[in-house]
């Protein structure tokens, strides 16, 4: 499995998505089921996923899909494919 | 079989834990089988030292983390060293803490920055990073030291007793948002307990507060650390949101 689809996987776990919702469209606090207690869940399913520990700026920082693909590229070195 | 106050398997963090409460409690800690993470800013060979004592004595793995409860980068770095050498946490002892006396128009400023970022602001840090890693294995116990003067107050301590008052106030808050993940935060509000700083007073004050213990006698380390063990373990299991006393029946 490619890590852009771990990243899939561990972000419809931590967020109790099905594999029919659509990711990309996601953001925090405007989609219905990512509320400040569920980024929570969040974040722990992507560190257990990759074995890594966020700064708390980019935890708070996460707040898409896209957001969260840009911090794992940048500053945990995730190889993710467009 | 282990007995419910068992703690092997599991990995503690105390902070301050070279001398007084903090070593009653990282010692305890490690006797009943955790791994600990020992901490302390005044001598790297301290630490080091009980961190290789705890691990020859009780065969648990045990952690030498150096660093100053108010360098935010260096406590970052605790957590990140938890995290690479054990991948998990179970409990956080938020123990370090600094008493600087001093009466209403006399309290430096400095005094009052310094008492906040060790006993208030590092606690509130780490136990941000802790529920963090707990969170992974949904369960995890946090125990901060508050003090009697926190929740009863005292004469030329109206810094420390604010310090340790927001101890209760952030317990309270944290406990009620971590109950759904499973882990559980309490409080321990220690009174007279014979520490290097109790040794240190004169003996007429020292008189007067062992005056004022019901029990009439002064608290030693292990008595906390007693409560301190009970709360981390499996036997406090339904237990969160609660600051215990720990002080004899001390009236101030």
């Amino acid at each position: 499995m490619s890590e852009s689809q771990r990243l899939d996987a561990a972000i419809r776990r931590g967020l109790g998505l099905t594999n029919g919702d659509d990711l990309t469209t996601l953001a925090y606090g405007r989609t219905e089921y990512w509320d400040s207690v569920a980024h929570m869940q969040l974040v722990a399913a992507i560190e257990n996923e990759f074995g890594i520990m966020m700064e708390t700026d980019d935890v708070i920082a996460m707040s898409s899909y896209a957001a969260a693909r840009q911090i794992l590229q940048d500053h945990h070195g995730l190889a993710l494919e467009p | 079989m282990a007995s419910h106050s068992s703690l092997e398997g599991k990995v503690a963090y105390v902070t301050g834990s070279t001398r007084g409460i903090g070593n009653a409690i990282a010692r305890s800690f490690a006797a009943a089988g955790a791994a600990v993470v020992v901490n302390g800013r005044a001598s790297r060979d301290a630490v080091e030292a009980l961190a290789a004592e705890l691990t020859e004595r009780h065969g648990t793995a045990c952690l030498a983390a150096f660093a100053d409860q108010r360098d935010q980068d260096a406590v970052k770095r605790v957590f990140q060293d938890v995290f690479a050498t054990y991948g998990r946490l179970d409990i956080l002892v938020n123990n370090a803490g600094i008493l600087d006396d001093g009466l209403l128009g006399m309290i430096a400023e400095s005094s009052v920055d310094d008492s906040f970022a060790v006993n208030t602001l590092a606690l509130i840090r780490n136990m941000q990073s802790a529920a963090r890693l707990m969170r992974r294995t949904g369960s995890g116990s946090i125990i901060n030291i508050s003090s009697i003067i926190g929740t009863r107050g005292n004469p030329g301590e109206v810094v420390y007793g604010a310090t340790k008052a927001a101890v209760v106030g952030m317990t309270l808050s944290a406990a009620k948002e971590l109950a759904p993940a499973g882990i559980r935060v309490n409080a321990i509000a220690p009174g007279f307990i014979d520490t290097d700083l109790t040794r240190s007073l004169p003996p007429a004050r020292f008189e007067e507060r062992l005056a004022s213990v019901g029990m009439g006698r002064i608290g030693t380390p292990q008595d906390v650390a007693n409560v301190a063990l009970f709360l981390a373990s499996d036997a406090s299991a339904y237990v969160t949101g609660q600051v215990i006393g720990v002080d004899g029946s001390m009236v101030i």
